[in-house]
Formats: C-alpha cells, structure tokens, sequence
C-alpha cells in the first residue's frame, strides 16, 4: 500500500497528469479485464440488441445465470485449493432426482434432503482427494459418470413438480428480485464472507498456494480440503434446486449437464489462476456473467448457437493467455 | 518418485513422515512390494479376466462368438482415441477435446464420402490434425495449460460439428455403393477390418513407446519436464507431435465409425473424453504422466465394454447401471492404484 502511495506522489509531482491515471499494464489488465469486458459487451448491447435496456432483459439474464453462479462458487473454492470438481453437473442431477420423492412431505423437507445428497456426494470427492490422495480431476470425473447414473435410476423421467412453495421458489420474487437471483447472491456474498473473513477461508487459499508448505505450518490440510469439497457439493445441490424450481420440473437425464464447464470457465475468466492459489469471488460472479451476455447476444443477434460455441473457445483461451503475461512479468 | 514431484499442488501429505513408515525392506517386503507394483500396473486385467471368467458361467450368451465380437466392435472406437489419449497423458498433459473431435471426424467423413472415398478419409484427419496441433502450439509456445486449452478445444469442436451440419439438422449419409463402407464394414480372414485397424494402431503405438527415441522422450517429459529440457530432448516437437497424434487419432475413430454406421452423427462423443481418460487410467497409466503402457489402455477400454456388455445381459439393470458401474470401478481403480503405490518402496 505505501508502495504505491509514493509513487503516486513522484508521479504527481513530475507529471500531474498521470497520477489520475491507473497503471495500464499487464498485471492491471488481468485483474480487472472481465469487468472491462463486461462493461465494453454491456455498452454495445446497448446499440446492437433491441430494448436492451430494461428490466425484462436484466431479469431473464440474471435468472439464467444464478445457477451457474452458484455451482461456480463451490468451484473457484475447490480451484483455489488447486483442485477441480468435475462432479458438479452430476450433484445438480441427484438433487433434481430427489426432490419430487420427497415432495409429498412439504418443500422444506425434499430441499433438505436435496442438499444433503449433496453434502454427502461432496463428502465423498474430498475423502478421496484429502485422505487417499487420489488426483481431484480423475476423483471427481469418477463421480460425475456415477452420479449420472444414479441420478437416473433415481430419477429417469422428467417429473412435474407440482408444490407452491416450489412455484414460488422457482418464479416469485421479493421487491422485484426473483428467489433465484436472490439466493445466487446470498450464496455469492457468503462464499466472500468465508473466503475473507474465516480461517478455513485463508487456510484454503493458503493451500492452493502451497499444500506441503500449508502442511508443515500446521495447517489442518485435509480437514479444509474436504470441507471445501463438501461446500462445493452442497452448492451444486442448491443450483439443482435452482434449476428444479425454475422449470416446475425434475429432469435427472438433463439437469446440470456440461455444468461443470462453464462453472470452470467463470472461474477463470474471472482471473482466478487453474493452479489455485487465488479466489477471487467477484470475478468469478462477473466471468459467469459475461459468459451469460456473450450467449445472450449471441441469441439476440440471431447468431447460431455453434457460433456461441465457438465465441466461448476463444474467450477462454483469451483470458487465461492474459492472465499468463502477469505471470511471467 | 516421480509421482511425487510431478503434483506439487495436489493435496499431498507432506513428505517428511513417509520414511519412518517404510523401514528396511525385508525379502518378504520386497515381494509385497513387487507384487503391489504388479497389481497396480495390471489390477485392470485381473478385474477384466475375472469378469470374463464369471460372465462366460453366468451367461448363455455372453461367450459367444457373436457377442465377443459385439464387445470388440464397440471397444474399438473409444480404443483408437483412447490410444491418442495415452500418449497426451504419458507427457503429463491431458486432451478433453477429444470426444468432440471425434464428432467432427465423423461428421467429415461422412461428408466427405458424398464426393470420394479418399476425401472422406483425408479430410477429417487433416482437420482434426489440425485442430490437435493448434492446441499443442498454444499449450507449447503459449504456455497455457493443457487442461484449459483443450476444454476450448473440446467448445471449439463441437462448434464447428453444428456449423458443417447446420446445427445438427443436416445429416450426410455415406452412398450405398461407397467403397468407404468398406473401410469398417468390410472383413480380411473373417475378422473386422475395425479389428485389424485397432490391433495394427496398437502394435505401432506400443512399438513407438518401447522401441523408438519418441517414447522415452514422452515419458521424460511426463516424469520432469524440466529435466527433459535440460536434457536437451525435443520437449516442444514431442509434444506438438503427441496433440496432433491425438487429433488425428480421435478423427480417424470419426472416420471408422461414420464407415460403420454410414452416416455423420452430432450427438455422438458427448463424454467420450471422460471414456478414454477413464480407459487410460484404468490402464494402470498414472495420470501425472511418466510412466504406463500403451497395452494398459487397450485392457482399460475392454474393461469398459465388457462391463457394459455383462449389463445388458442382466434384464432388470438399465443403461444407467453402466454409468455407476463403471465410475465405480474407476474409482475403485484409482484408490486401489494410490494405496498400492504407497506400498511400493
């Protein structure tokens, strides 16, 4: 911080200019280069896509995204400890599984045991990782071809869900923020929370920087490593949820597919590094976003879905390339 | 050892308190820890004899000669890009695009075989060729992560399979009379041209891995990249040449099974990625990189198959009993593979 304070003043006092303006540089642009993207996509929607400005477009944006948001916060905890969560797509799946079994006992109930699933299936993927130490990717790739299958044997059909506190969940909206979004918030805000402000948090961080050096000071490794799995189960069962309550409907064979990915992408649009390390929770929030614009102006526009494919390769590419530069300067 | 050094980020107990476990190997150790080596590198093919044994007493009609050739067919495709996959993964890398090059291939052969049968063969494997060496130069000269680069790849792929279909809705049918049918469909001594395919790939891989100056260097890379380096071996050309080799091999098994379905299919190879890798690993082939066989991967993907086989024998198991069977045998796989690397000296 003083650093940067005293170059502020020799700047100020050689050239008054340049000291209102923030370094341009590499390290700068990583940091900040998904709000920047946002910001450039979100002004030229402005001129290329109809009635952009308003809140119909704002809500059906936001309300795509809150799923994706909330599995990409378990994510970018499991990606800051250097790991990866394959199974997310596949925990959403059994949650969705789940809930018209448990229906008949209430909303409250079938949400419960939702999660749990979740918790469990979660529970499972860091006892793997933590105390066998079998690699997180292979770990969790396991569990997603499983839990897809279980998923559907639970499941197997498309099932309406029929429950007014589900239809509410899934449509309504308090002071015109709809549940969904308002839960992708919350969810978001407390994964800051913990990643700033508790121990687990900073240990995590810690040992995504360097897991033997995190365990010889003492650092519990393995406990917060399955912790951080277990939230990061527990977060994709509630986007199952998310997704149940907004389609009315159980759809185990589809629900949550390729999830996984774009969960992978925001994160590290977001400017988290694949190696762990960092998380950093507003990027991921607006890398899910920009992805979610980028489709939806690719929709709008009347442009293929291929080619939204395709746009999305190249951003991903773009945007771990600009995060490279900082690293080797 | 190796191992070790190659995951400095995975969740690692730390190293100073394995030595006190492992006290002077006795003559009796020693062979345990022989035997866990073995066990890890050829668990797979116990597992996958065992089944084969159990499945033939079971079932009428599993050890028929049209059912083991049912297995082989259905293995052979996931086979050819799994083969490409083992490669990528001995260099410690990974290749997720696969199961979308695959569609591509298929779709371009299929394509293809509408002008001839050489275009049918050649352009898929030139694109798919090309796709794989794009993601090597940009794993190699940009430095990026093979994991990420090939996730875009993987995006990238599927992308440019709707584009030639026009979204999924055009599919290109293979002409009756194409002589390109043939390539899959046909027969040489009464074995499935596919069948040759896969075993010739298999012997010039394995040949590749043990007897030419390209295998050690692979294992080199995937051991310490760094010391390959400083070394002076090859590691950017190695490794261009092994994702290109994945591409084409992952294309070409488009081309085997647009021949043997006559047709071009967007849909397939949603999750083939996952098959192979799991294939790979099953192998014995540590995922870090450094050390497996080629052999390994062929036993992992007909472990797969027969599992899906023995499924369908059971009536009241749906398909989606393979999908829990077989991500718990991996799992199986991978803990049992872990422990008994612990117990190697």
């Amino acid at each position: 911080m003083t650093e940067t304070v005293v170059q502020g003043q020799q700047a100020d006092r050689a050239d008054p200019a340049r000291s209102r303006r923030p370094q341009l540089d590499a390290d700068w642009l990583r940091r900040n280069g998904v709000y920047v993207a946002l910001a450039m996509l979100v002004v030229v929607d402005l001129f290329i896509v109809p009635n952009f400005a308003s809140v119909a477009t704002l809500r059906l944006n936001l309300l795509q995204v809150a799923p994706v948001v909330v599995v990409a916060m378990g994510m970018a905890l499991v990606i800051g400890t250097g790991g990866i969560d394959l199974s997310v797509g596949s925990v959403m799946a059994i949650a969705a599984a789940l809930i018209p079994l448990y229906i008949g006992y209430g909303t409250a109930p079938s949400i419960l045991v939702a999660m749990i699933a979740g918790v469990l299936t979660g529970a499972l993927a860091g006892t793997v990782v933590a105390r066998v130490g079998v690699q997180p990717i292979v770990a969790t790739l396991a569990l997603l071809v499983a839990g897809r299958g279980i998923a559907n044997l639970i499941g197997g059909r498309i099932r309406t869900v029929r429950d007014p506190g589900f239809r509410e969940l899934g449509s309504g909206s308090i002071v015109g923020v709809p549940y969904v979004v308002l839960v992708a918030a919350l969810v978001a805000l407390a994964v800051w929370l913990f990643v700033g402000r508790t121990t687990t948090g900073r240990q995590l961080v810690a040992i995504g920087g360097n897991a033997r050096a995190s365990a010889l000071a003492g650092i519990p490794v393995k406990r917060v490593l399955t912790t951080v799995y277990i939230v990061s189960g527990l977060l994709a069962a509630i986007a199952g949820i998310l997704v149940t309550a907004r389609l009315q409907a159980s759809d185990p064979t589809r629900v949550g597919q390729l999830y996984e990915l774009s969960a992978i992408t925001a994160v590290v649009v977001g400017g988290s590094p694949l190696l762990g390390g960092q998380v950093r929770v507003l990027g991921t929030v607006a890398g899910a976003l920009l992805i979610q614009l980028i489709t939806f102006t690719l929709v709008a526009r009347n442009v293929a879905d291929e080619w939204a494919q395709i746009v999305q390769a190249v951003i991903v590419l773009l945007a771990v390339y600009v995060q490279l530069g900082r690293r080797s300067s | 050892m190796t191992q070790q050094a190659a995951q400095p980020h995975g969740p690692e107990t730390p190293e100073p308190s394995r030595p006190p476990e492992t006290p002077q190997p006795s003559a009796g150790r020693a062979g345990a820890a022989r035997f866990a080596g073995l066990a890890q590198r050829q668990g797979a093919l116990v597992v996958l004899l065992v089944l084969l044994l159990v499945a033939s007493l079971r079932f009428d009609s599993f050890a028929t000669l049209d059912n083991g050739r049912a297995v082989l067919v259905a293995a052979s495709f996931l086979a050819v890009i799994a083969l490409g996959q083992t490669f990528v993964i001995l260099t410690g890398g990974i290749d997720l695009s696969v199961g979308s090059v695959f569609a591509l291939g298929g779709i371009l052969a299929a394509y293809g075989s509408t002008y001839n049968t050489l275009v049918a063969i050649v352009l898929p494997l030139a694109v798919c060729g090309l796709i794989g060496l794009v993601q090597g130069l940009i794993i190699t000269r940009g430095g990026l992560e093979p994991f990420i680069v090939t996730l875009a790849g993987l995006l990238f792929a599927r992308g440019l399979s709707l584009l030639v279909s026009d979204g999924g809705s055009t599919t290109y049918r293979v002409p009756v009379d194409s002589a390109f049918r043939q390539l899959s469909q046909g027969s040489i001594l009464g074995v499935k041209n596919l069948i040759w395919i896969v075993v010739i790939l298999y012997a010039i891989g394995t040949l590749l891995l043990r007897r030419t100056s390209y295998g050690p260097t692979v294992l080199a890379i995937g051991g310490q990249q760094d010391a390959a380096e400083l070394m002076g071996l090859p590691v950017t050309r190695t490794k261009l040449v092994t994702y290109t080799a994945s591409g084409v091999l992952a294309g070409f098994a488009g081309v085997l099974i647009a021949s043997y379905i006559s047709s071009g299919v967007t849909v397939l190879g949603v999750g083939t990625e996952l098959d192979a890798i799991a294939a790979v690993v099953l192998g014995g082939t540590l995922l870090t990189g450094g050390a497996g066989t080629v052999l390994g991967t062929l036993v992992g993907v007909l472990l797969l198959r027969v599992i899906q086989n023995v499924l369908n024998q059971i009536p009241y198991l749906n398909s989606n009993w393979q999908a829990v069977v077989s991500g718990s045998i991996l799992l199986a796989v991978v803990v049992a593979q872990r422990y008994l690397s612990r117990a190697q000296p």
